[in-house]
């Protein structure tokens, strides 16, 4: 099959439990700390990196991870059809709940669980500052 | 593209149940979520049409115990058979460690397999990933229909219609009765984590 095939089935990024643990920090002073009720760092194929919650959540996380992971593919997939490079906003509301989902940089997301008390606008700012500061362990 | 946390020592790795549709995918992970029901700790997600197909995927972690000192979480996925459903199929394909081709063996289903099986092979390459590489197992399932007078293509069939090239490990199987659906189970399991450790080393 020549070398247009990876053998390696491994992520291709690697993290380390220095950087986790920056990724953590930042998860939980920018958004738990914020009132978010959690929070979870993936990657496309649906693997959970990091996770924080505020102690009182009791999600599958799993299967949360699974379904944002292809929800957000089928968005972009989505939007590709309809002409747009990829649509900004992944927000959805409920009456006690709300998920916002955000791109961190092509291979992941930040998915961020929240509830009233919390405006989106708010939310918007804080998971901004988080993705760049996550970003920002990546190019260490 | 499984996910090693170094932090919290754990592994996750994604396994994929292919193949046409009708085909036993689902009822595959049924059984095993009915078997294991006590060592899966979430429910099992399933996004089906009206008409009870699978329209996006099924999904099912499952935990299987400690190798090498890491904590091993398997995601079980299925993907939509149907043809026309192609694009959310190669979306579930995003990631995956390890491969069960679940082959329908009514004789009538014969250019179906081909065709899901070439579609995989397509599927796969636009990740960059060969389906010679990848760690499969293929599941000849619907045996139990010949006790019902259902004429079935002969195992010699389909292992030249299917594996004469791959050259994989296969079960006849059926996904109703569960035979041989924990077998190939185990087996892809142990494939992909033995392509994963040697990776690890």
């Amino acid at each position: 099959m020549g070398s247009n095939y990876d053998d390696v089935s491994f992520t291709d990024y690697t993290l380390g439990q220095e950087e986790l643990e920056k990724i953590e920090h930042v998860l939980e002073e920018n958004l738990i700390k914020s009132g978010v009720h959690s929070v979870l760092l993936i990657d496309m194929a649906g693997n959970i990196i990091a996770q924080r919650d505020n102690g009182s959540c009791d999600h599958d996380l799993y299967s949360l991870a699974a379904l944002a992971s292809a929800n957000f593919a089928a968005v972009d997939t989505m939007a590709k059809i309809v002409g747009e490079e990829e649509f900004s906003l992944l927000f959805h509301k409920g009456e006690n709940q709300n998920i916002h989902f955000s791109k961190v940089n092509v291979e992941f997301l930040l998915i961020t669980i929240f509830g009233k008390k919390v405006s989106l606008g708010l939310l918007r700012l804080k998971v901004a500052e988080a993705v760049e500061k996550i970003g920002n362990v990546w190019n260490q | 593209m499984a996910f090693v946390n170094m932090k919290s020592k754990e592994v996750q790795a994604k396994v994929v149940y292919y193949g046409p549709g009708r085909g036993g995918k689902t009822t595959n992970l049924e059984y095993i979520y009915s078997k294991f029901r006590e060592r899966i700790k979430s429910d099992m997600v399933s996004i089906k049409t009206h008409g009870d197909r699978t329209l996006f995927f099924d999904f099912l972690p499952f935990d299987i115990g400690k190798i090498m000192g890491y904590d091993v979480k398997i995601q079980l996925y299925t993907v939509p058979g149907q043809v026309k459903y192609d694009a959310t199929r190669r979306l579930v394909l995003k990631g995956v460690d390890g491969m069960v081709f679940v082959a329908d063996s009514q004789v009538e289903q014969r250019k179906k397999n081909v065709l899901s099986l070439k579609n995989l092979q397509e599927n796969l390459a636009m990740y960059k990933k060969s389906i010679f590489k990848v760690p499969l197992v293929l599941q000849y399932n619907k045996r139990d229909l010949e006790k019902e007078g259902v004429s079935l293509l002969p195992l010699e069939t389909l292992e030249k219609d299917l594996n004469s090239q791959l050259k994989v490990p296969s079960f006849p199987g059926s996904a109703v009765t569960g035979e041989n659906v924990v077998p190939t189970m185990k087996k892809i399991i142990s494939l992909t984590m033995t392509s994963l450790q040697n990776v690890l080393k």
